[in-house]
């Protein structure tokens, strides 16, 4: 279990508290957190569920793959060092306290 | 208080009553569906779900406290008998009727069966539409036993990764004269045989079912070829055909789907349509696509068009598939391209992309998610890309861009 705190592009902050094994994407979805779209469900195919991961988080997540890296690179806005697509990042006690911001749109 | 009703509760029906909430209505909405489940995910039946990586908790689209919160009232397991668009009611099987304001018919998309007169109908025929579906066939993927697949298009071949995944003996017959042919190009054709050869799957093109055997439970299947094979279980993946029987009923017209202008409004007032199910008007013709980015795209701009919004629909079609290994993204669609241009293979990535003269209509990526975006980005913006840069690997992608 992990404690996530999404925060819209508006600074709305939303803090909920997902399960081990879910996604970081599935957490807003299953809370119905706006600004993380997901339209592929999760299949790393469509980069519509883009954040930027808060600075001091980006090294203790799982490296990014190739495929996600390729993705990212063509998702609204991305920063090369802390945007990550949220379907890629499993949820473990060890993301407790993680804080992600929703960019301005996703694509 | 104004009611908007949903028939269908699937990817489109979900995605329009979110887009309702989002874009600030305050009215009343219904989303029945006919399945005894909220909206979940269909792609992953055919994937993840099958192969058992992953569970129910993770296909639903939405929480169920997400529709208490957002005052959506669900009416699932309750299948509509009729619709009349006169006195805006529909009527559920067991009589009981509901009025609305407006209707939008999200109702999707039903799985061509094989004919009873072929075997059809034995015990252990499946087609993969719904959960139901899949939870059914899931016992029979045990090792070492005898899949026989009917057409090799994207559900026929992601079935076949699964189980071949599984341990199954898989034979995938493709009637025509090579799997994937009415989707996509030779070479997309020649790259999944290969995979599934690889993998052991035998791959019968050109071959057609002549007829399913066995009392009761199906125990083989005469091929075309005139051979005769043992077969555990069959899998059919011939295609889909839109849900339009509650339209048509209605008076409402259909033209290979239920036929919207390009707002999405249906020929009676006050009912709208959207997804698998829904023609719409493109160039001279029509359009029907049987995909979640279309439905998801088609559903919120009935939304917004519900809203006041007065948009026209612009497919910008977008589409994968998972298979072993192999991711395949596609953007556009290929329909009507007379030539194809190959990047790679680089490692383990392999791009086609379809060209209809000089215009880029269309790219199937395996492995290679720069291509599908750069393609989709060049597509959907009316673009297209020199040839000789896109099969140069030393070209960065990115750089097409400008």
């Amino acid at each position: 279990m992990a404690k996530i705190t999404y925060v819209e592009h508006s600074g709305r902050e939303h803090v909920v508290e997902v399960r081990n094994g879910m996604t970081v994407m599935e957490g807003a979805r299953d809370n119905g957190i706006p600004g993380i779209e997901a339209d592929c469900g999760g299949a790393c195919a469509c980069s519509t569920c883009h954040v930027y991961v808060d600075a001091a988080w980006v090294d203790k997540l799982p490296k990014k793959d190739a495929m996600e890296e390729d993705m990212l690179d063509f998702a609204w806005s991305p920063d090369p060092v802390r945007s990550r697509l949220t379907c890629q990042i499993k949820v473990s006690d060890a993301l407790d306290g993680l804080r992600v911001q929703m960019p301005e749109k996703q694509i | 208080m104004t009611h908007i009703v949903a028939i269908g509760a699937g990817q489109a029906g979900a995605a329009l009553v979110a887009r309702l909430r989002s874009q600030g209505f305050d009215g009343q909405i219904t989303l029945i569906g006919e399945e005894p489940v909220a909206p979940y995910q269909r792609p992953p039946l055919s994937k993840g779900y099958l192969l058992g990586e992953m569970g129910l908790d993770r296909l639903m689209l939405r929480s169920d406290e997400w529709y208490v919160e957002n005052n959506i009232t669900l009416r699932l397991g309750q299948p509509v008998e009729s619709i009349n668009t006169d006195s805006r009611t529909i009527w559920f099987s067991d009589n009981e009727s509901l009025h609305y304001n407006e209707l939008v018919l999200t109702t999707g998309s039903i799985p061509r069966r094989l004919p009873a007169a072929v075997g059809g109908d034995l015990a252990g025929v499946y087609t993969v539409r719904t959960l139901a579906d899949v939870d059914a066939m899931r016992a029979e993927f045990q090792a070492g036993k005898r899949l026989l697949i009917v057409g090799g298009g994207y559900i026929g071949l992601e079935a076949a990764a699964v189980a071949a995944k599984l341990g199954v003996d898989v034979t995938l017959v493709e009637m025509s004269r090579r799997i994937l042919s009415r989707v996509a190009a030779a070479e997309t054709s020649d790259y999944f045989r290969n995979l599934h050869m690889s993998q052991g799957v035998m791959i019968l093109e050109g071959v057609g079912l002549e007829t399913l055997l066995g009392e009761g439970r199906v125990s083989g299947a005469k091929l075309s070829s005139g051979k005769e094979i043992p077969v555990d279980f069959v899998i059919a993946g011939v295609g889909i055909l839109p849900t339009t029987r509650l339209a048509e009923v209605a008076g409402i017209e259909i033209d290979n789907g239920i036929k919207t202008d390009a707002q999405g409004r249906c020929s009676a007032d006050h009912v709208w349509a959207a997804g698998d199910c829904a023609s719409f008007p493109m160039g001279e013709g029509r359009m029907r696509l049987e995909s979640v980015g279309n439905a998801i795209d088609q559903a919120e701009l009935v939304a917004d068009n519900l809203l006041g919004a007065g948009k026209d629909y612009v497919p910008a079609p977008w589409f994968w598939s998972d298979q072993y290994d192999t991711k395949l993204q596609i953007a556009g669609l290929s329909t009507g391209y007379d030539h194809i241009v190959t990047r790679g293979p680089a490692g383990d990535a392999v791009s086609f992309w379809y060209y209809q003269g000089d215009k880029l209509i269309a790219v199937d990526a395996m492995n290679d998610s720069r291509a599908y975006m750069v393609g989709k980005r060049l597509i959907e913006s009316g673009k297209t890309a020199d040839a000789a840069k896109v099969s140069d690997l030393s070209v960065e992608l990115k750089s097409l861009l400008k």
